[in-house]
């Protein structure tokens, strides 16, 4: 088991150095001179020396990258065009946030997809089965910041019983879980959010548990004279590795692909700071909001490949 | 991997009768594909819509009753049926119905162009890959895997934010989403039959590599990866029209779905059924196609 921690960790880290590179190299893609922003159109050839070099865009580039980089590692990814302000100070308050939308997200979209998807894959060809499918394609094909102005429209406009966006008068530091008031803002955030991750687990689920149960072990079981209860017992429970897989990667989209939904609802995570940085073009916050959410997606798949080594013995040995 | 050997038995005698015993009718693989694809319903059904909404893109000039530019500072966010606007008019005094089908011909490209150069580019990329082995496969999967690591979404937003909007720089962004996982499956598929003994034998009896790729390695790879494709259309088409919605996408005043969805938004209070039109539409075609692609995946008979 160590053996494969160490070699699982060991391969986590190529991976997040080249995800390092990719957001180190967003400067580089944005088209003109990346001090365009900060300088006025009017610079004369001595200040854009100074200002390029107080920015380090005057050494190598594979020089710029492992400053960046060390600067990174230390927790410093510089300073925000639009705000002045830190970006690791306005990057960390907006993942407290994102987070919070995800663990409510998270577990509701788990048991319900996962329920949906166990249902239907014990009654296969069914009406109950018919009905999971359809209701699982239609929340994988539903454009959620979509259905988050649906749900704005019919819950906000309408009937006037949820707040539209937001998180309140007080904002992200003074909101507080359990007071009616402020929670009310998480409602529709986190149901658009679910409605994917919902569609995804319950058709993964599904398909696992169906295929588990067409295996001959099953056959097995019954032979034995287990009732229909146990059987689906070791169905679901042979089923778990496949759907672990996809609820982790799901946590990681929920975490790392909340934009839309976020933009929708101006909810003040990190999909609304991505937000904010691209409308302002400031590169600094985009790349550092970009670096953080693609590193906890890749500690998140990390996790779970050694969570699902946990359960299933034959991952580790491979 | 059987494609091949499928094919070949329904070469053989199809109709005529060996030693006398009775004529069995024998299908090429295609052919069982089509054949099962004939008796599912709800496949056909709504690849008949996606044929229509391809139509209908195609011939917008025809169709569209009104010019979908043409602006009216008197006429904006009018209902359903005002003046001959059937389906209302937009925060421009824009025929909807006329930009809804006109829309249809950005949100199809953006849905197909990404998908159809991902396929090409990470196909050749994985079937390469999966081929040469060693060093060139490391280099290639490695590199992919790098890519992988970003969820889509933010992957298609981080690119197309430093690039800045608009639709060709959505559609390179799109296809580099795309690119690794149309790489994995191409790879995983020719690394499967790479070793089969059928394909020594062809390099025993003196073919070259690309003759090899072309003619064993490729029948086997195309089915996976075209499979693989088409239920990447759906997502492409969600993907193009979320980048839009964030103004990365298609710029105005083109019509596009999610570009609309974006814009008609400011007036969600005024006007909120014109809101929900856009949407509607993108959710109409992405739901046609995610129901055709599984079909045809059932039809084909390939899990994963």
């Amino acid at each position: 088991m160590l053996g494969y921690v160490i070699r699982r960790v060991l391969f986590a880290i190529p991976i997040a150095l080249g995800v390092s590179v990719v957001c180190f190299s967003l400067v580089y893609l944005a088209p003109g001179d990346p001090l365009q922003t900060v300088l006025p159109p009017d610079a004369t050839a001595e200040t854009i020396a100074i200002v390029k070099h107080a920015y380090g865009f005057d050494r190598p580039i594979p020089v710029q990258y492992a400053i960046w980089l060390w600067h990174v590692l230390h927790g410093d990814f510089g300073r925000s065009i639009a705000s002045q302000r830190a970006v690791t100070l306005e990057v960390f308050g907006a993942l407290g946030n994102t987070a919070m939308l995800a663990l409510f997200a998270a577990p509701l979209s788990f048991m319900v997809g996962y329920g949906m998807g166990a249902l239907a894959g014990c009654f296969p060809g069914q009406a109950t089965d018919r009905i999971v499918t359809g209701a699982a394609v239609i929340g994988v094909s539903l454009p959620n910041y979509w259905l988050g102005l649906v749900l704005v429209i019919i819950f906000a406009v309408e009937y006037m019983v949820l707040p539209a966006s937001g998180m309140g008068q007080s904002g992200s530091a003074a909101f507080t879980l359990w007071h009616w008031s402020d929670a009310q803002f998480l409602v529709l955030p986190v149901i658009t959010l679910a409605m994917i991750p919902i569609g995804i687990i319950a058709r993964t689920t599904r398909a696992a548990v169906a295929e588990v149960r067409s295996q001959d072990f099953v056959t097995t079981l019954r032979a034995m004279g287990l009732g229909e209860g146990a059987v689906i017992r070791h169905v679901l429970k042979n089923a778990s590795p496949q759907v672990l897989a996809v609820m982790g990667l799901q946590f990681g989209y929920l975490m790392g692909g909340s934009i839309l939904v976020e933009t929708v609802f101006t909810w003040p995570g990190s999909g609304f700071l991505l937000f904010k940085a691209i409308i302002n073009r400031d590169i600094p916050v985009l790349q550092g909001t970009i670096l953080a959410l693609s590193l906890i997606f890749v500690a998140t798949n990390l996790v779970v490949d050694l969570l699902q080594a946990v359960l299933d013995p034959r991952i580790r040995r491979a | 991997m059987n494609e091949r050997a499928v094919v070949a038995q329904g070469a053989i005698p199809a109709d005529s009768e060996v030693d006398g015993a009775p004529a069995i009718r024998v299908r090429g693989y295609w052919q069982s594909v089509l054949h099962r694809l004939r008796y599912d319903w709800v496949t056909l059904a709504f690849g008949v819509v996606v044929l229509a909404i391809v139509i209908v893109a195609i011939a917008a000039p025809l169709i569209a009753p009104f010019d979908p530019y043409q602006q009216s500072i008197v006429g904006r966010l009018k209902p359903f049926g005002w003046r001959g606007h059937p389906w209302g008019t937009d925060e421009l005094g824009r025929d909807m119905m006329s930009r809804l089908i006109y829309g249809g011909r950005i949100s199809l490209v953006m849905g197909l162009a990404p998908v159809l150069i991902a396929t090409v580019v990470g196909g050749t990329l994985g079937v390469i890959g999966g081929f040469a082995g060693c060093l060139a496969n490391t280099a290639i999967m490695r590199t992919m895997d790098v890519f992988y690591a970003f969820p889509s979404i933010l992957l298609a937003v981080a690119i197309s934010g430093a690039m800045g909007g608009g639709m060709i720089n959505g559609i390179i962004s799109l296809s580099l989403v795309f690119t690794p996982a149309m790489c994995r499956v191409a790879e995983t598929a020719t690394a499967q039959v790479k070793n089969l003994d059928y394909i020594e034998a062809a390099r025993a009896s003196g073919a070259g590599t690309l003759t090899i790729i072309r003619y064993h390695v490729l029948g086997n790879v195309l089915g996976p990866v075209f499979i693989y494709a088409s239920s990447l259309v759906s997502v492409s088409i969600l993907l193009a029209s979320g980048l839009s919605f964030l103004g990365l996408g298609v710029q105005p005043p083109e019509p596009d779905w999610g570009l609309m969805l974006s814009t008609l938004r400011q007036s969600l209070y005024v006007d909120p059924l014109g809101c929900a039109l856009p949407g509607i539409a993108i959710f109409i075609t992405s739901i046609c196609f995610n129901l055709v692609s599984d079909g045809v995946r059932g039809a084909m008979d390939v899990r994963g």
